[in-house]
């Protein structure tokens, strides 16, 4: 039997980084590969060669045997080649009779768009490897799991038969990446091949026929499923042995640092995105806030530090009435913010890594004087921090742009950390980062905890929130659907609660 | 659940209606303080419905009296606002429309009291006036939906407008004048997606290049070679009214629609054939999807590149049309700055028009309604400077900008170059 | 929208020359570039580009040999009027460049702030009209008092005519770019009211009275010598203006504003508090390019006053990377320009329009400086990425 598809010694340069060095993989024909690595390892630059996107600077890539040229997306999608992107690649005001056809559509009469046989076909489909979907319907209006679904009828449609899935459980509640599994199995009885891209140990372990592991670039390994253990891969995609669990004392909790009374919030869109929570955090402990992403976390952060106004409700920080102030107010009164969105909201990229070290506290003493600024205490500033947090710059006058992932959340911890604080917001504050900035940031928070700070923590990795909680409430559709000791909680039980499934109430679902 | 607590109309929602209430009422007492109050008892204003010269079937002029006119819109404009404080009507069209109609008639009947007001004129005109603006908002939509900004659509109106002139001149022939107005404007255009596409230029800055540069040689050309006493280059006429048979016999509408010259006919065209091609042609959904969400098209293999290039490129093709409005469409001649803003105005019709073939056209005509009613005014002396008035346009285009009749969200990818 | 210009730096001084060298290399080849193609555009029209470019350098800085035979007569017979006459195109040039420099900062300071303000045309005029009310209307002040006033006058004239825009994009999202235009028409429209009715002067021609000779700002010779105090009073402004951005914390906010409006807001600035300051500043910088225009130069406003300085503002802006350095240099280059071109059209029949045609299209090399590159092979040092839109607001 020839494998589906191999790809031998692929290098690909990026101005001063080497993103792929001579990696060479195989997929074996029916079969399910994982293509496990850190963020940054380069497996989805691999992938977006291997989808044309894309020009390798050396190797070849093989179809069942066969050498193929992939220039773009056609020819890929010509040789049976399809993506499910990891951020998707869904036009959200249009259906998904529309997104499906885009680019291959059937006309009527030659000149007219044909919505009802493609509608047609998408049923068809459905039908076929059990991915149910309304073509009518639009995506905007289509919940995440849904819109994966899309994705993959996408390919499907295209006749595809090697399907390419980049991080597909990112987004995905513990449920919903069981479902996503069955999928892929009918997918693999119907014949086709697939390759599962994935930074998640666990995941590779359940689902994964193969297992190839890339690091820095290079394969640093192929293992079979059997022989794997989560220490096994975690030390051979990092490449040094990883401590999976932070360190960290119980907690000592002190008095409320702040209380937040039914917040209700819209979003940007006037959409209620937060509908109605409460909740407490305490000095010196850190409540972790668990969810699919998109279910009113972001909203809430913001209500949180004054970049949304609530719409009824109250937030009370030390005893004082916050909600509504202004983001200054705010951050006056202790409470610091990691934001979700390091390069929007957190940094000023264009500016000198000098400048972003003071974003918040630029106009109080010593940086200025009335209004004007001074200098030598900007730089002496910005000296002791990088000093301190270890953020690693040529020096502080270059733009924070040109720093790494890691060391722009580096500089944003630096700054937010270095103020007097009395509440902590971290928002996905790891996100995208390698693990040993992953391994430094809990650490810093951690310690900010035991300094008696109150942290709130948003992530939507479980692992993260598991690690790093004292408390955590999960979120559902802007509501809390509940809170509990981080002791007690597991990924099963937190799946469930994810997914808005109440464990006590299992009769109504 | 919580859910059910918080009201069905959000803060925002009711804020609104009380404003809307409020402006209404507004209204109602402006139209008393203004024109009721100044318009004398037992006078009539006369309407005219007919247009001199044209095919269409004679019909009676609307005779009212202005007294009861002016207050009978003042009380139905009241009413509506108090209806709306106490309940809220679902259609802010409905309001708006109900505003503008009362406000404008009521001003009418004064303006022309004891006079008569061509209605019939006022209303022709008013999609003459708005065949430049509309074919600058259909380039701005064509572009646009395909997310790039042309924001240079005032210096393309221009160049093509002295092209065409000049060609009709000296060919004697107006359709080549025509011709090259289109070609030259897609020219131009094609400059435009050079430079932001393959160079990566900022839009709106290469767009106020075009337009300085459009400026600049246009009126180099025209104080250079078109000032001569002779006009031999800037004396081509301009296109005859072609009337289409039977409907332009129809009162008030026949020559208002079918009394027209070529250049109005073919932005008709233009409107109806871009709303085709925009919704239900393979080459219109791409152009969405390139403009919504382009890596999305590009892993799909559309290729995002050509898109733009020939959208932003037909919608300078558009544009040259316009730009034959002002000279062959009109005049006949070519005077310097003649596009006088309309470039921009189409703009904000483009956005008012959400950005659709038939909105834009739709909003182009309310401009092409301040634009002849301005006109017509000055005829009638009344007591505001005529400098007031020529204000109108500009100033509805800034209203319609803020939002506050209804925002809409331009295509997400609008404005940003796309990078592999 | 946002202009993300780095400040020049005392630190950034560390980097290489060539770098420095490539910064000044893109923009003079790009005025070079303008001119070779303008030259292009003088050969088609049928006229000769030496004679042209001829007069436009002796309109712009005088004829050397006058000069040196002046001096000579100066020496001999101490009669200082053919030095006058010799130095005549050269402050003129400088006069013309009075308003630019104003003008420049004004796009210059929008631009720092992610603005786009192309109306700097109409609060020119506006700012005009202003002063030379305060010019007029008031009598009997001393210097001291009269000549700020009517400085000022134009300054928040322009400022208001700014704001607007400002206060439309900052609460409603509406794009100053057509604001700003839609503003300029509305100008245009008010000044004919003004000038044909409440601020006519008595007789025929729509034009305001003479200014009082306490509300003229100083000239430094004896007519026609029209160099005065505007000038310097604009590298004042120059300054100002960089100390401002630079080194205060409102500069700082304007430019993170500017730079990302999402993390000024992060940060606890106050966007819409911003946007309004800064168009008010723009604006008001705009009318005092009017005002110098008014006070210094002509002494009265009559229809058709503004010249194009709105767009030409842009160039310069553009020119002068957004900083006020640049923007003063940039303004010198086209103050010679437009001053020698003036002489051009008389001399050899070349349309001043010629100078907008350059001026678009030094826009538009400024704006891809590929193209440059690409023109004379030059070898890239370094992507830099200028971000000035950002489509419709929103």
């Amino acid at each position: 039997m020839t494998n589906a598809l191999e790809l031998q010694g692929i290098t690909k340069r990026f101005p001063g980084v080497l993103a792929n060095d001579q990696i060479s993989i195989t997929l074996r024909e029916g079969k399910i590969l994982a293509l496990l690595g850190e963020n940054g390892a380069g497996k989805t630059t691999l992938m977006n060669i291997l989808y044309g996107l894309y020009k390798p600077d050396e190797g070849k890539i093989l179809v069942r045997g066969k050498e193929v040229e992939i220039q773009n997306p056609n020819d890929a999608i010509a040789n049976g080649i399809g993506m499910v992107h990891q951020h998707f690649m869904l036009v959200p005001v249009m259906t998904v009779t529309e997104n499906v056809m885009l680019g291959v559509e059937p006309t009527k009469n030659g000149v007219f768009l044909d919505q009802e046989k493609v509608a047609r076909r998408i049923r068809e489909i459905s039908e076929q490897y059990g991915l149910e979907v309304d073509p009518s319907a639009y995506i905007k209006d289509l919940p995440v799991g849904i819109q994966q679904r899309v994705e993959i009828i996408k390919v499907l449609y295209r006749q595809a038969d090697i399907l390419i899935l980049d991080e597909p459980t990112a987004v995905l509640t513990p449920q919903e990446v069981e479902g996503l599994f069955k999928i892929l199995e009918t997918l693999i009885k119907k014949g086709k091949s697939i390759i599962f891209i994935t930074h998640k140990l666990k995941e590779v372990l359940n689902a994964a026929d193969d297992i190839t592991v890339i690091r820095l670039g290079k394969v640093v390994g192929s293992i079979d499923p059997q022989e794997a253990t989560p220490e096994k891969l975690a030390t051979m995609m990092v490449g040094r042995d990883v401590n999976l669990v932070v360190d960290k004392q119980p907690a000592k909790p002190q008095a409320a640092a702040l209380a937040v009374t039914d917040l209700a919030v819209r979003d940007e869109n006037e959409n209620l995105s937060v509908r109605g929570i409460s909740f407490e955090v305490r000095k010196g402990e850190i409540l972790g806030i668990a969810g699919v992403q998109g279910n009113g976390q972001t909203e809430l952060v913001y209500a949180l530090t004054g970049l949304l106004p609530v719409e009824s409700g109250e937030i009370q920080l030390l005893g004082e009435p916050i909600h509504n102030a202004t983001p200054r107010a705010i951050l006056e009164r202790g409470v610091a913010h990691v934001p979700e969105d390091r390069q929007r909201h957190g940094l000023i990229l264009s500016f000198p890594i000098h400048d972003n070290l003071m974003l918040c506290t630029y106009y109080k003493k010593p940086f200025a004087h009335g209004v004007v600024l001074q200098e030598k205490a900007i730089f002496s500033n910005a000296e002791e921090l990088v000093e301190q947090y270890d953020v690693r710059t040529p020096n502080i006058y270059v733009n924070v742009g040109t720093l790494s992932g890691g060391n722009q959340q580096k500089v944003i911890i630096a700054r937010e950390f270095s103020r007097p604080i009395e509440l902590l917001i971290a928002s996905q504050p790891t996100r995208g980062l390698d693990v040993g900035s992953i391994e430094y940031i809990h650490k810093q928070i951690i310690k900010k905890r035991d300094e008696g700070t109150g942290v709130i923590v948003v992530s939507s990795e479980l692992d993260e929130i598991l690690a790093l909680s004292d408390r955590i409430a999960v979120m559902y559709k802007g509501q809390i659907m509940d809170i509990l000791d981080a002791k007690k909680a597991n990924k099963e039980y937190l799946g469930l609660l994810m997914a808005g499934i109440h464990p006590s109430e299992t009769s109504k679902n | 659940m919580k859910i059910s607590t918080l009201a069905n109309k959000t803060a925002s929602e009711k804020r609104k209606q009380i404003a809307y209430g409020i402006v209404l009422l507004l209204a109602g007492f402006l139209i008393y303080l203004f024109f009721g109050r100044n318009v004398e008892a037992g006078v009539t204003t006369t309407f005219g419905l007919n247009i001199a010269g044209s095919q269409a079937l004679k019909v009676p002029d609307l005779i009212v009296p202005a007294q009861t006119t002016v207050y009978m819109m003042m009380a139905l404009v009241v009413f509506v606002g108090a209806f709306q404080l106490a309940r809220g009507v679902r259609s802010t069209g409905l309001l708006l429309g109900i505003l503008a109609f009362t406000f404008v008639f009521a001003f009418l009947t004064w303006a022309a009291q004891a006079k008569s007001f061509n209605l019939a004129g006022m209303l022709s005109s008013m999609l003459v006036r708005a065949t430049p603006i509309a074919l600058a908002a259909l380039c701005g939509v064509i572009s646009e939906r395909s997310a790039v900004i042309n924001i240079g659509t005032e210096g393309i109106m221009l160049i093509s407008a002295q092209v065409a002139v000049v060609v009709g001149t000296l060919t004697k022939n107006l359709y080549a004048g025509l011709l090259a107005a289109i070609l030259i404007g897609g020219v131009v255009a094609a400059l435009h997606a050079v430079l932001v596409i393959r160079f990566k230029v900022d839009q709106i800055v290469s767009g106020v290049a075009i337009n300085i540069f459009g400026a600049g040689i246009t009126a180099f050309i025209s104080s250079r070679f078109l000032q001569s006493g002779t006009n031999a280059l800037n004396n081509s006429g301009s296109f005859p009214i072609i009337s289409i048979p039977i409907l332009s016999k129809i009162p008030i509408l026949g020559p208002m629609l079918f009394e027209n010259n070529i250049v109005v006919y073919l932005m008709a065209l233009t409107v109806i054939a871009m709303h085709i091609v925009l919704f239900y042609t393979p080459w219109g959904l791409r152009t969405r999807a390139v403009g919504e969400h382009p890596k999305a098209a590009d892993t799909l293999g559309v290729n995002i590149y050509l898109i733009r290039y020939v959208n932003v490129i037909v919608g300078g093709l558009i544009a040259g049309l316009g730009g034959a409005y002002f000279t062959i469409g009109s005049v006949g001649r070519f005077d310097e700055a003649m596009t006088a803003g309309k470039g921009f105005i189409g703009l904000a019709a483009m956005i008012f028009g959400k950005w659709n073939p038939f909105g834009a056209f739709s909003s182009s005509l309310l401009f092409g309604f301040a634009d002849s009613l301005q006109v017509k005014l000055q005829i009638l002396r009344i007591p505001i400077p005529s400098e007031f008035l020529l204000m109108a346009p500009y100033i509805i285009t800034m209203i319609v900008l803020t939002g506050i009749i209804g925002r809409a969200i331009p295509p997400a990818a609008d404005g940003q170059p796309y990078e592999k | 929208m946002s202009a993300t210009v780095p400040p020049i730096k005392p630190t950034e001084a560390k980097k290489t020359s060539s770098a420095l060298g490539q910064a000044l290399l893109v923009p003079i080849l790009a005025v070079v570039t303008g001119l070779i193609i303008g030259a292009i555009v003088i050969v088609v029209s049928g006229a000769s580009v030496a004679k042209a470019y001829g007069a436009l350098f002796v309109g712009s800085f005088g004829n050397p040999l006058d000069f040196f035979a002046a001096l000579k007569t100066l020496f001999a017979s101490g009669d200082s009027a053919a030095l006058i006459k010799a130095i005549y195109p050269f402050t003129e040039s400088l006069v013309t460049a009075t308003p630019y420099i104003f003008a420049g900062l004004s796009v210059a300071v929008g631009f720092r702030c992610g603005l786009f303000n192309i109306g700097a045309e109409g609060q020119f005029f506006v700012g005009a009209l202003c002063s030379a009310f305060v010019g007029y209307s008031l009598q009997g002040l001393p210097m001291l008092i009269h000549l700020p006033l009517a400085l000022l006058g134009g300054a928040l004239g322009g400022g208001i005519w700014g704001m607007i825009p400002g206060y439309l994009k900052a609460r409603f999202g509406a794009h100053e770019v057509v604001n700003t235009i839609m503003m300029n028409w509305i100008a245009f429209k008010l000044s004919d009211w003004l000038l044909n009715g409440p601020m006519k002067a008595s007789g025929f021609r729509p034009v305001t009275p003479n200014i009082q000779a306490s509300a003229e700002l100083p000239r430094f010779f004896s007519d026609p010598l029209r160099f005065n105090l505007g000038f310097f009073l604009a590298l004042l402004f120059a300054y100002l203006v960089y100390w401002f951005l630079f080194k205060t914390t409102l500069g700082f906010e304007i430019r993170s504003v500017g730079a990302n409006p999402d993390a000024a807001k992060y940060a606890g600035m106050n966007i819409i508090k911003n946007f309004v300051l800064v168009m008010a500043i723009s604006g008001g910088l705009a009318g005092l390019a009017g005002s110098a225009q008014v006070l210094g130069v002509d002494h009265w406003v009559g229809q058709g006053f503004s010249a194009g300085y709105g767009f030409d503002a842009i160039a310069l802006a553009l020119l002068g990377k957004s900083h006020p350095l640049g923007v003063v240099l940039a303004a010198l280059l086209f103050g010679f320009l437009r001053s020698g071109a003036t002489n051009m059209q008389s001399m050899a029949g070349i349309p001043i329009d010629i100078i907008s045609i350059i001026q678009g299209l030094v826009i538009v090399f400024i704006a891809a400086p590929d193209i440059i590159r690409w023109l004379y092979r030059i070898r890239s040092l370094k992507a830099e990425e200028t971000v000035l839109t950002r489509g419709w607001g929103k």
